[in-house]
């Protein structure tokens, strides 16, 4: 029986250099992932695209039918919200791309990789989510900004428009582009605990759209109390010069809505170091 | 260096990884062997980090992964083909892990070049074939010029160069004094590439040890003889100890006798002898004999599968 004999080991000379891997170079690897990738800059396009857009469609619509719009239409009618509409869509795109900044990871495989360069999970959390709300937070002020003046310039006289100075203007415009960051981070967030594309949207689109659904169908008296409390109406009290008065106060709302995210965030982050990857 | 000390892992009752402890050396091809399911991929995960032990540990250099200060320069893995965004182009891909750990850019370039994919660097991944995904996996892995290596069945998709290519890389890293750990179920490839081997199954060690060792342990070596007289001289090998059978070809196999003990009884018989072969078992003969217990989803005739140790 011939035993074979294992050649020494002969240790390579290593020389690492100092500190540690941290939060800078994790920032710009994230950056890197979401640049190149054509589905992101095919969702931040669709985002500005639909903003922008519907914002000048609703505000020319009510300009051509101005002369037919009765007395209380008229006064009733709030240029600031009119040309900010589009955010209620490009609400649905950002989202979606929240959740796909994390799930595309899981999903291709990719979280391996990242996890294997970079072990500690929350680090990469943090840094995934500074970078996507910086990004769609310039994003999302630059379409509340464009479609602002886009719109209130199309509504011309004799049609009522407001001025950045008007009592609460400037708060709906740079308002409605936190309200779709702050969205951003919540699907993100969701992308994070439910970790598949499919799962997370709907979770999402749930959110948004089914559950103001089923309390709107509840006896009013809970109804008016839990309302509040829903994404879309917290963005709506933010976008309008006048909440309702079931709503929040907008920026008493946008606590809300960034609580919301903030507690998504911290127990996906949580999970994320429990669970495997 | 790897080391393993009671690596367990459960998936609700279902232990994949039980109790695991073994060292892999420096300098050194060391092969990860099992049928299919017996917890490879999984303990390579454990090493890596990415899954979390029920108990045991993992450690490399004798840090754990999580410790690690630079861990693309410690540790490269290749865990799964095409672990890659099918949107993003192979140099992007290797742009983002080497910002992690702070890595110069023009080490995308010499990694890119090393396994051949300079030509597709700016395609996008989901163009690749599986070789050219495995190609990719190996580049990441050698991003930081890592002193640790691990490969989980890295030939898988790679055709007959690509193989032979991963057999010399593995060589040649081993070679340069590194940690070498690779998966296969491909024991003839194991036996050109590994020196020595880990063999698991249903997620416990069954033996740590060198490939010869392993060989030539096994009951699995015989002698192939044939004789106008097979009958008589059956007889007497079988008064001598041996184990005998009779092949459908005529030969006959004999355990437990070498073949010059064969050759002087056929001698003293005066029976001649028209072939007398000693045969070594392969490594993949030892590996079934080792692991047959262990086997988690047999095929109907597992047993005489010659296409290596997975059904």
């Amino acid at each position: 029986m011939s035993v074979i004999t294992v050649p020494p080991a002969t240790p390579r000379e290593r020389s690492l250099p100092p500190g540690r891997y941290g939060i800078s170079g994790l920032l710009r690897s994230e950056w890197t992932k979401l640049r190149t990738v054509r589905s992101t800059l095919w969702s931040f396009a669709t985002v500005i695209v639909l903003g922008i857009g519907l914002g000048a469609l609703a505000t020319a619509e009510t300009r051509a039918h101005w002369a037919s719009m009765g007395l209380g239409d008229r006064l009733s009618f709030d240029a600031t919200r009119t040309s900010l509409i589009g955010v209620f869509f490009a609400q649905l795109v950002i989202g979606v791309l929240g959740v796909l900044v994390v799930t595309s990871e899981y999903g291709t495989g990719t979280i391996r990789a990242t996890f294997s360069a970079a072990p500690r999970r929350p680090l990469v959390l943090a840094a995934k989510t500074a970078v996507f709300a910086a990004v769609s937070l310039v994003i999302s002020e630059v379409v509340a900004f464009i479609s602002y003046f886009l719109g209130q310039a199309l509504l011309s006289a004799p049609a009522t428009n407001t001025s950045l100075g008007s009592p609460g203007a400037l708060r709906a415009v740079v308002g409605s582009g936190l309200y779709l960051c702050v969205l951003g981070l919540i699907a993100l967030g969701l992308g994070v605990l439910i970790r598949h594309t499919a799962g997370a949207i709907g979770a999402f689109v749930g959110v948004l759209l089914v559950l103001p659904l089923i309390i709107s169908a509840l006896p009013s008296s809970i109804a008016n109390d839990l309302q509040r409390f829903l994404p879309a109406n917290i963005g709506s009290s933010i976008v309008s010069l006048h909440p309702g008065s079931h709503n929040f106060a907008p920026w008493t709302g946008f606590a809300v809505l960034a609580v919301y995210a903030v507690v998504l965030l911290v127990v996906g982050g949580i999970l994320l170091v429990r669970r495997d990857a | 260096m790897i080391e393993a000390r009671g690596l367990t892992k459960r998936y609700g009752d279902k232990v994949a990884v039980e109790q695991l402890s073994f060292t892999v050396r420096p300098g050194v091809v060391t092969g990860f062997l099992g049928p299919n399911g017996s917890g490879k991929s999984t303990t390579m995960r454990m090493i890596m980090g990415l899954d979390v032990p029920n108990a045991g540990s993992a450690t490399i250099n004798g840090r754990s992964f999580h410790d690690l200060n630079w861990p693309l320069h410690e540790v490269g893995a290749l865990l799964e083909a095409k672990a890659i965004h099918p949107g993003r182009s192979a140099r992007a891909h290797l742009q983002m892990l080497a910002e992690t750990n702070h890595l110069p850019l023009r080490r995308i370039d010499e990694v890119l070049e090393l396994v051949g994919l300079t030509e597709v660097a700016d395609r996008r991944a989901g163009k690749f074939s599986l070789g050219m995904g495995q190609r990719l996996g190996i580049a990441a892995a050698l991003l930081g010029d890592p002193g640790v290596l691990l490969f989980d069945e890295p030939v898988n998709g790679l055709d007959p160069d690509g193989i032979r290519w991963v057999r010399n890389l593995l060589k040649g890293l081993a070679r340069e004094g590194r940690t070498v750990f690779v998966s296969s179920h491909l024991m003839s490839e194991m036996a050109l590439t590994a020196d020595q081997v880990v063999v698991i199954g249903r997620g416990r060690l069954i033996t740590e040890t060198s490939i010869d060792e392993l060989t030539a342990s096994s009951s699995q070596r015989y002698v192939s003889v044939r004789s106008p007289e097979v009958g008589k001289l059956r007889e007497a090998l079988e008064q001598q100890g041996a184990a005998v059978a009779l092949e459908d070809d005529g030969s006959l196999s004999v355990r437990g006798m070498d073949a010059a003990s064969i050759g002087e009884i056929a001698g003293r018989l005066s029976v001649f002898l028209h072939e007398l072969a000693p045969h070594a078992a392969s490594l993949e003969e030892a590996f079934m004999e080792l692991t047959e217990d262990s086997i988690e989803y047999r095929g109907e005739s597992a047993l005489s599968a010659t296409d290596g140790g997975a059904q």
